[in-house]
Formats: structure tokens, C-alpha cells, sequence
């Protein structure tokens, strides 16, 4: 799958879940009920770049922490499209791999990027381009590309439930 | 080549004939937990995938620990959610008052055995490989899909070997053994990975404070952190559960990613500053920093032995002017239990605030919130930026002896200075 938008930039290593979508929000389970909280720890005025198709780029171990899946279903809400980071945290991984939302290691592509640059992900080759420059990403797991092109664990469960 | 013990629990759950770090399996689960935050997420995700059929009711507990009680109508809303989808499902629901803090709860109640494999909408599940199982944190749609079908994906994860040894010494606790692993290998280092615990020092860390160590497993990345079961494993689960189990231990020519030490003999109590759980330091580096508040208690340190530790230290004195102490016993029955010792006489005489067993205090959802410029030292598992109310408030974690005897100096101290 070919994923696309702007770039916005989210620096710094070890963003934890709670500054990315504090605790005391996590009383909501609306997705779109979620958005006015994503970032709110860490820099609300983020929130103002998202607009339209966008790809996060993020540092080393990005959303350490917690289970709360309200993070990439904020994200996804926004229309984040990809996040590209240098490297991830295991929960937040498996819930953007779950939610069809491509969490793709490429710490090249997360130097090269600006805000605003327009950048593409090709999970299956393996390929980030920003601004026209390509870039060679961590292989995606065979078993993680398919939950991705699947669109995510709902329909993956969805197909199982049809085959049963 | 042998197997590590997440590998032979992983062979024994899944369909494969043999299992290797990084291969992708489906695994199946002997218990799924969810909590009043994560439960209501994941039925949602189940709605959109067509079915409201649990795959063995028997093998589901929900538990209302995070925002009970209730602290308003949107949460009381969450917490309705949780209990008539129980009710309406058959599985076990644990309200307040009749429960506790989910994964000390959990324990408590003889849910988890060596061997087996607990799963939960609940970073925090980690902590259950204390009793020797694998267990995972995972998300809400993750939980949706293993309330679904009992099972869940899995990338085998490599095994970081710990090696325990020498002689604990007076005022250190299980805690501190997680802040040096944590400090050694770095908040990201144990990615990909489990933990597992080995080593003549292990003996000496009871169940509690074993709970304590793999409750942090997650704050260096790790899948959880594995206590292979021993005879105190085998006498804590005598009359608490009716599972059958059998002790699992890594083949000798087990194949670790990474060994890792931690004497007893050169360990005393730690603390970690803000605002990661990796910037740990010795307590001695930090006396002097002034406390606004204290809180004994959460999924890491709300057991008996922490409440008998923080009684040590406050018994016959005073919590000083400056600081608020917060003690939450992690269940109903460490409550009772508590009280049935003295020990809540203890602590309230000293001007302790006991609350009901919650999560409220740890992740900043109520009950003991931070006011800017604040400082807090708490036993609790996470001092992230915002974790406990203001972005602008300090939290320090640290075991109970080290909390409570800055609850009554009003600043960091070190243990024997109070206790003396």
C-alpha cells in the first residue's frame, strides 16, 4: 500500500503516550471525540498542521508508554495517513499495524524531512520518498504487510468471522 | 538449540512446531483482561467487525479500576458500559468495591498460573510475568480481536537474561532492581524483547516485589518480565487458584539476545527523575529535593509489603507540613487486610490520606492530580511529563521505604535517616 501527505515533524526521542494524549482524557472512546486531545501534553499547537493527508515523522521509540489506542486513532482521525519514525515502541507499533496505519523505520527519511515536505511510503518495497528523494526503510514483516493491505485487524477479523 | 521460557510458552500456545525471535505466530489465550479505559474501546472495534460473541466467557475479566470511582458522568458512563457488556456476556466484572487495582487483582484472585498466557487492554500486563507467564499489553482493537477468537498475533520476542545475586540490604525492594535493569538497558532498550529473571538474588524478592519488577518491565520497552515459577510461586498459588500448572524453565542452551546483571551486594534504593522512567539515580543524589506529595500505591506498589513498609516508616511521626501522602492499597482485600494489621491506623494517625483501590492518582485521571512546580515521589511505574496532573509538576519514583520517609522529612531522604 502507498501511503502520502505532508510531513509534520514531532521531535524529540522517548514521546511518551501520555504527553502525546493525556490520561485524563482517556474517558472518551469516540475516535472523533478524541481529536482535540492528540498532542495536548506535548505541543497542542501541532494540531494546527494537520490538515488533510499528513505523515508524522517522529523520533527514536516513538509512544512509549501506555496501551491507549486513543493515540493512533486520534491520529487517523486528524487524516494522518503513515507515521515514519526512527524507531518505535512496541504497543503503539502493533496498534498503528492493527489500525491499517503504516508505522514505517526509516531513520534517514526522519532526517531528511522539513516540515512540510511532501512524502510518500511504499511499505511493500520498502521506500520513503521525501521531496523526491528515496529512501530505504526497515523491511516490513511479510505477516504485518498483509494486516496493513488488509486494512487493518477489523476486516482481517471480519474475513475470518465470514470464512467460520 | 533449547528454548527460552516466553519461546516454550509461545510453542505451547500456538500452532507452530518450532518458534524462533521474530517469527510471527498466532497465540492463544488463557485469560483477557480489559479495564474501564480499554474495554469500551475494544467493544466498539468488535461492533465493526460484525459479532458480539465472546470466545470463551469463562476466560474474560473486566475490571473497573482507572477512573472508579467514577469521578463524573462521562466516566460513570464508561464504567455502565463495562459492567452491562459483562453482565450481558457472562464474564467476571470486578466494580469497586469488590476488586481492585486490575493486575494486582488479577493475582490475587489465582487468574494467572505459570505457563499460561494472560493478555490486556493495559500496558501494565507485563506485570503478570511475575508468575511465570507470558504476559502482553495490548491495545483496545487487539483486545476486540481476542475477546473475538481467543487469540492474538505475535512477533516471538528475543529473551533478555537478568542475573540477580548477592545480599539485599535493608531498604531495598524489588523497585530498585527494575530502576537499574531499566537504567542499564535505557526506556527503549528492551524492545522486541522479554525479561527474564534468574540468579541465587531472585529468592529473595517475595511475590510482591516481584510484581513490582515485571510491572516495569514495560518502562524499558520489554514485552513483560518472567519469573520462571520457584517454591514460593508454587506456595503463593496453594488454595488461590483451581488451574492446573507445571513450572516452565529455559533449556540451558537457551539462546539470549542480551545478559545483564544486578548484585544486590553493590544496589541501594533508587529513584528515578523526570520525566523518564531511564533516568535513574542513587537517592543519596537527590536528598534534599523538596516533596509535595507522596503516593504509595498502583498496579507496581500497592501491596501489603509496600503498605507494611510505608507504615515502617511513618509509624509514631508525622508527614511533614509540606506533603500530601496518598496510600492506595491495589486491592479490597489488601485494604482489609491493611486494617486488620493497624496498618491504616498507622498511616492516617501519621496524616495519610487512604484512597480506595484506583488508578486515579497514578495516571493523572483524579484523586492526587499536581499543581505546577509541584514534586511528587511516588511508587508508581511512570513520571512522564503531565503523568499525574500539571505539565509543570516533577515525578520521582522510588520504592515505598524511600516514599514514605520523604513523606515525613518533606524532601527526598534516605530511609535510614528516618527509620533511625
Amino acid at each position: 500500500m502507498i501511503a502520502a501527505g505532508k510531513a509534520v515533524l514531532v521531535p524529540g526521542t522517548n514521546i511518551d503516550t501520555d504527553v502525546l494524549y493525556p490520561g485524563i482524557y482517556l474517558n472518551i472512546d469516540d475516535p472523533e471525540q478524541m481529536k482535540p486531545y492528540l498532542f495536548e501534553g506535548l505541543d497542542p499547537a501541532l494540531r494546527d498542521q494537520l490538515d488533510g493527508d499528513t505523515v508524522l515523522v517522529v523520533g527514536e521509540n516513538f509512544g512509549m508508554g501506555s496501551s491507549r489506542e486513543h493515540v493512533p486513532l486520534a491520529m487517523k482521525a486528524w487524516g494522518v495517513r503513515c507515521v515514519v519514525g526512527s524507531s518505535f515502541a512496541r504497543i503503539f507499533y502493533r496498534n498503528c499495524i492493527n489500525l491499517a496505519l503504516p508505522a514505517i523505520t526509516c531513520p534517514d527519511a526522519v532526517k531528511a524531512a522539513k516540515p512540510g515536505s511532501q512524502i510518500s511510503v511504499d511499505a511493500a518495497a520498502g521506500k520513503v520518498t521525501v521531496d523526491g528523494r528515496e529512501f530505504t526503510a526497515a523491511p516490513v514483516p511479510p505477516f504485518m504487510l498483509e494486516m496493513l493491505e488488509r486494512g487493518g485487524l477489523i476486516p482481517w477479523a471480519q474475513h475470518k468471522l465470514a470464512q467460520t | 538449540m533449547g528454548y527460552t521460557v516466553a519461546e516454550k510458552i509461545l510453542l505451547d500456545h500456538s500452532d507452530a512446531d518450532r518458534v524462533e525471535p521474530g517469527q510471527v505466530v498466532m497465540v492463544r489465550c488463557d485469560v483477557v483482561l480489559a479495564n474501564d479505559v480499554t474495554g469500551p474501546v475494544a467493544f466498539r472495534q468488535m461492533e465493526k467487525m460484525g459479532t458480539s460473541a465472546v470466545f470463551d466467557p469463562a476466560k474474560v475479566v473486566m475490571v473497573a479500576d482507572h477512573f472508579a470511582p467514577a469521578k463524573d458522568e462521562r466516566s460513570a458512563i464508561l464504567i455502565k458500559r463495562l459492567k452491562d457488556w459483562s453482565l450481558e456476556h457472562g464474564v467476571v466484572f470486578y466494580d469497586q468495591g469488590r476488586g481492585g487495582i486490575e493486575h494486582t487483582l488479577l493475582v490475587q484472585e489465582g487468574w494467572v498460573v505459570p505457563g499460561s498466557v494472560i493478555v490486556g487492554g493495559d500496558s501494565h500486563t507485563c506485570t503478570h510475568g511475575a508468575m511465570g507467564a507470558f504476559s502482553s499489553g495490548l491495545g483496545s482493537t487487539d483486545i476486540a480481536y481476542c475477546l473475538v477468537f481467543g487469540e492474538f498475533w505475535q512477533a516471538v520476542p528475543g529473551t533478555i537474561q537478568v542475573t540477580v545475586s548477592g545480599e539485599k540490604g535493608h531498604f531495598v525492594t524489588g523497585k530498585d532492581v527494575i530502576l537499574a535493569v531499566i537504567s542499564q538497558i535505557g526506556a527503549g532498550g528492551g524492545t522486541g524483547n522479554v525479561l527474564e529473571f534468574v540468579g541465587p538474588g531472585v529468592q529473595s524478592l517475595s511475590i510482591d516485589e516481584r510484581l513490582a519488577v515485571s510491572n516495569l518491565a514495560v518502562e524499558a520497552g520489554s514485552e513483560t518480565g518472567i519469573f520462571p515459577a520457584d517454591d514460593q510461586t508454587a506456595a503463593y498459588l496453594d488454595g488461590r487458584t483451581d488451574k492446573v500448572w507445571q513450572p516452565v524453565h529455559s533449556d540451558p542452551d537457551a539462546s539470549y539476545s542480551r545478559r545483564i546483571a544486578v548484585d544486590f551486594d553493590r544496589l541501594g534504593p533508587l529513584v528515578a527523575k523526570p520525566h523518564n522512567p531511564e533516568n535513574v539515580v542513587p537517592v543519596s543524589e537527590i536528598v534534599g529535593t523538596p516533596i509535595h506529595q507522596v503516593v504509595v500505591g498502583n498496579c507496581s506498589n500497592g501491596t501489603m509489603t509496600d503498605l507494611r513498609q510505608a507504615a515502617e516508616m511513618v509509624k509514631g511521626k508525622r508527614v511533614h507540613e509540606r506533603t500530601r501522602m496518598i496510600v492506595v492499597p491495589a486491592t479490597q482485600e489488601i485494604y482489609r487486610q491493611a486494617v486488620a494489621e493497624g496498618l491504616v491506623d498507622i498511616l492516617v494517625a501519621a496524616g495519610a490520606s487512604i484512597s480506595t483501590p484506583t488508578c486515579g492518582p497514578c495516571f493523572g485521571g483524579h484523586t492526587g492530580a499536581l499543581a505546577p512546580g509541584e514534586n511528587a515521589l511516588a511508587t508508581i511505574n511512570r513520571n512522564f511529563k503531565g503523568r499525574s496532573g500539571s505539565p509543570e509538576a516533577s515525578v520521582y519514583l522510588g520504592n515505598a521505604y524511600v516514599a514514605a520517609a520523604a513523606a515525613v522529612a518533606g524532601e527526598v531522604v534516605n530511609p535510614a535517616e528516618v527509620a533511625s
